[in-house]
């Protein structure tokens, strides 16, 4: 095993024995199930409404464990000092970020092919039968996954350098801005002017833009997604991800620990 | 490696290379996802209500932001010549709601909710939900009765009410007095080309949104070009009398001494006589392409 | 010579203090010395003089404002290095979650050990620890010296060259105490060179061939336990025993101080054989004749009064 596989073997290894994530996933399969219920009321709706709602709590229970546990990873060892030890390893700086990101979107991914399945099994239930449409369903849980990763990122990159409680603010509200990327580059220029809107045009594609990752109405109304979106979302991820991290080790490499 | 070297090469090559490459695919990206002929709205956020009870205090900030989701959705459904518009009215119901004093929504839904496909999405019963939502949020904002007649009057083809709002709208202090004597005018008359003509220069002296402006220029330029054809008929026909044939081209009027010169449409591109012996428009012309899309009254 | 152990030239530490983080404190100044090879080196100082510090910076765990450090020949900054070293944090907390086999069994992955090699070490450390039976607890349910024992596991996990331990004997009850001086000394025997710290004297005096002392970031001296506090008596002491009735003895009991039956006295190295034949003629019993040894300690408060004098005197100049 490589020393990074090490570290995020041991991330992913106290994720599952910190029996909140337990809970949370069991939440979402409850949120599923209720999904099913709400269908029953509307009739012709119930994919739509269960597909939504489905997506929606994955969405929803992935983003409070990456933001909440993703805050933590770097913070809780330097505050607990359990950093020490492990720095005194032949482990560089950055295989440690590297190891604990890789970790929590390990842990992420299990929890999410959970619900995942949970809400295969009710898409079952409720239809019967899954035609080839549905699998759009699938690949937004996988971008939703993706979405997550580059959160993670950030709340790695903010961990380096704040305390718990700022980091959760920047990366909160670094996700909220990367859910209005469309407007900032729509923004009328006559309401704000054009220096504004060139500022907001240019930041726009430097912030993380995860509209990219929001296919849940072609999903709800199963419609069949370009397979080349999934290859172009999956490299901006890996790419966007590379680019925090890499800031990150940059952050943490000179940091002088309490 | 000093920490030094390890910053440079990141602000040097890293992050420039990085953002590159992301903003490279996020215009794949965008590619892919317009491709994919959807609404943004999710099924669940259709509900006006929810949404403002989620924004708490920050609806008027939402509605800015659903208003701007309203220019984009008829922006590019316009671009890519796509006739559903049936977006529009969730967006502008979940604008209004969110701020009910959003001006610019409802001069703009009351245009384009009331236009005909393609121009619109050709539901003035939708537009008049929304005026009257407007009326009732913004009593003393008089303009929206004349929005309000606009649709009776073009859409609905109902004068009694298109006349009714005009009157009542004269009444609301502060109102233009050409608010009583549009009303007046259209009890009288009824559906005249005048009378729309003077209907459509108002709202674009009037209109502050330019997509709205654009939309009143073009009806009032397919006015001109009807009144023009309406002109040069009388003229072929008087010709067709004297000479006891069909003109082919409106050169022979001009050779007749009938004409100064070949008459130009307001874009300037000069009129034709058609198959059928009548004026018509040079198919060279930008306005022989919006003729038919455009309603005109 | 051959390359030491630990090397380190001119090691200063600054940290930002204050409001808006403008002052600095220097908490270590211009800090050299070497550790050879095979030595085992007690780190002496009160509690923030900056032994703590120095252990850190060796690590990696802080980085100088100016200076360098090797060891085993190869700069601090090289984290390759880290395979010859086993390092003890100050206080240690590891991950409560696991349990103190699954932690060793993590960190012997860090040094390329296979599976089944790492499955020996670690029960072999357990043992050598005092920990074989608790094992398979989890971390959290673990006393402080039980921490402490743990810690020390991890640091010789790997049988490294050199040994760096930060307060090793701190949270131990004395039989603990005993265990970890027997490990340092076997440590010793095996060749291992040894670092730690502690402002523990009599452990120092019995475990290390050189001492270094650092008070308020400065290095004070280094050198063997005798030699720092030097060998000669300055003082003798004479026991006695007298008859409280005998006038003769009356003006040394006077000098002297009781204890029960005894009377003892401190006489200046020169003046003793007087002292004696002064004792005899008083009629005086000889009990004991002991040159008395300035010790670590006296030698210890000695240089800490000395700096705090210092400081106040800085203060008081209002630099």
């Amino acid at each position: 095993m490589t020393r990074i596989a090490a570290v995020s073997w041991n991330t992913f290894r106290e994720a599952v024995r910190d029996r909140v994530l337990y809970n949370l996933v069991f939440f979402a399969l409850l949120l599923i199930a209720t999904a099913i219920l709400v269908g029953q009321i509307s009739i012709g709706i119930e994919t739509i409404v269960l597909v939504s709602l489905g997506l929606s709590a994955i969405s929803a229970i992935g983003l409070l464990i990456a933001v909440f546990t993703g805050v933590g990873l770097v913070s809780k060892e330097i505050e607990k000092r359990t950093l020490y030890a492990l720095l005194s390893k032949p482990l560089r700086r950055w295989e440690f970020l590297v190891g604990k990101f890789g970790g929590l979107v390990l842990t992420l991914t299990v929890n999410t092919g959970a619900m995942a399945v949970g809400l295969l099994i009710a898409l079952l239930y409720v239809k019967h039968s899954l035609e080839s449409g549905d699998a759009t369903a699938f690949v937004a849980v996988y971008f939703i996954l993706l979405k997550l990763a580059i959160v993670v990122a950030l709340a790695l990159l903010f961990s380096c350098f704040t305390s718990q409680l700022l980091a959760i603010l920047f990366t909160s509200g670094l996700y909220i801005a990367g859910l209005f990327i469309s407007e900032m580059r729509n923004l009328d220029a006559s309401r704000v002017g054009p220096a504004a809107r060139h500022f907001f045009t240019g930041i726009s594609y430097l912030l993380p833009n995860f509209q990219n990752f929001d296919v849940m109405a072609a999903a709800a109304h199963a419609r069949p997604l370009p397979g080349i979106l999934i290859l172009h979302n999956t490299l901006y991820a890996m790419l966007y991800c590379t680019v925090v991290l890499s800031a990150a080790s940059v952050v943490f490499a000179r940091k002088n620990l309490k | 490696m000093t920490s030094k070297r390890s910053i440079a090469i990141l602000c040097l090559l890293v992050l420039p290379a990085g953002f590159a490459g992301v903003w490279r695919l996020q215009r794949s990206i965008d590619g892919d996802l317009s491709a994919l002929h959807e609404e943004r709205d999710e099924v669940l956020l259709r509900s006006g209500k929810m949404v403002k009870l989620l924004s708490l205090e920050y609806a008027p900030l939402m509605a800015d932001v659903y208003w701007t989701r309203v220019v984009q959705y008829y922006g590019s459904k316009r671009e890519r010549r796509e006739q559903n518009l049936d977006g529009l009215w969730p967006l502008l119901d979940l604008t209004t709601t969110l701020d009910p004093n959003l001006m610019p929504a409802y001069r703009f839904g009351s245009t384009f909710l009331a236009e005909a496909r393609p121009v619109g999405a050709g539901r003035p019963d939708y537009a008049i939900d929304l005026i009257q939502r407007g009326i009732r949020e913004n009593p003393d904002y008089w303009r929206l009765y004349q929005d309000l007649g606009n649709v009776y009057y073009f859409s609905l083809h109902d004068n009694e009410k298109a006349a009714e709002a005009y009157n009542k709208g004269s009444r609301v202090p502060g109102a233009q007095p050409w608010m009583k004597i549009m009303g007046a005018r259209i009890a009288e008359r009824g559906d005249t080309r005048q009378t729309s003509r003077l209907l459509w220069s108002e709202i674009y002296q009037s209109a502050q949104d330019e997509t709205v402006r654009e939309n009143a220029k073009i009806h009032l330029m397919l006015l001109k070009t009807d009144d023009d054809k309406e002109q040069l008929d009388r003229l072929l026909a008087e010709y067709a009398k004297k000479t006891r044939r069909q003109a082919e081209s409106l050169n022979e009027l001009v050779n007749a001494g009938m004409l100064r010169g070949v008459p130009v449409d307001p874009e300037g591109v000069p009129y034709i006589v058609g198959m059928t012996g009548d004026a018509e428009l040079n198919s060279k012309s930008p306005l022989f392409k919006l003729a038919p899309l455009y309603r005109r009254f | 010579m051959p390359e030491p152990a630990i090397e380190i030239e001119s090691l200063t530490k600054d940290y930002p203090t204050g409001f808006l983080h403008l002052k600095t404190k220097r908490s270590l100044e211009n800090l050299s010395m070497r550790v050879e090879e095979g030595e085992s080196f007690g780190f002496l100082g009160p509690n923030g003089a900056g032994k703590s510090t120095t252990i850190k910076l060796l690590m990696g765990i802080i980085f100088p404002t100016s200076g360098s450090a090797k060891i085993l020949g190869r700069p601090i900054t090289e984290v390759e290095m880290h395979k010859d070293i086993g390092y003890l944090p100050e206080q240690p907390y590891f991950y409560d979650y696991l349990t103190a086999a699954e932690l060793l069994d993590y960190f012997a992955r860090f040094y390329g050990m296979r599976a089944a090699e790492r499955k020996e070490r670690v029960a072999k450390m357990l043992k050598k620890v005092g920990l074989e039976t608790a094992g398979k607890i989890q971390l959290r349910k673990y006393s402080k010296g039980m921490l402490q024992r743990v810690g020390l596991a991890q640091a010789i996990l790997h049988d490294p060259k050199v040994v760096i331990l930060d307060e090793p004997m701190s949270g131990l009850d004395p039989i603990g105490r005993h265990e970890v001086r027997d490990i340092i000394s076997e440590l010793k025997r095996g060749g291992k060179t040894v670092l730690f710290s502690t402002h523990i004297l009599t452990d120092a005096e019995m475990l290390c061939d050189k001492v270094g002392v650092i008070v308020g970031g400065k290095l004070q001296g280094v050198g063997r336990p005798d030699e720092i506090v030097g060998m000669k008596a300055h003082e003798i002491e004479i026991v006695f025993e007298a008859d409280a009735r005998d006038a003769r003895s009356e003006t040394l009991r006077g000098k002297a101080s009781k204890s029960g039956s005894r009377y003892a006295m401190r006489v200046p190295e020169e003046n003793v054989f007087a002292a004696i034949e002064e004792l005899r003629a008083g009629g005086a019993k000889l009990a004991a004749v002991t040159p008395i040894k300035r010790t670590l300690e006296e030698y210890f408060l000695h240089l800490v009064e000395k700096d705090r004098a210092q400081a106040a005197a800085i203060e008081v100049s209002g630099k």
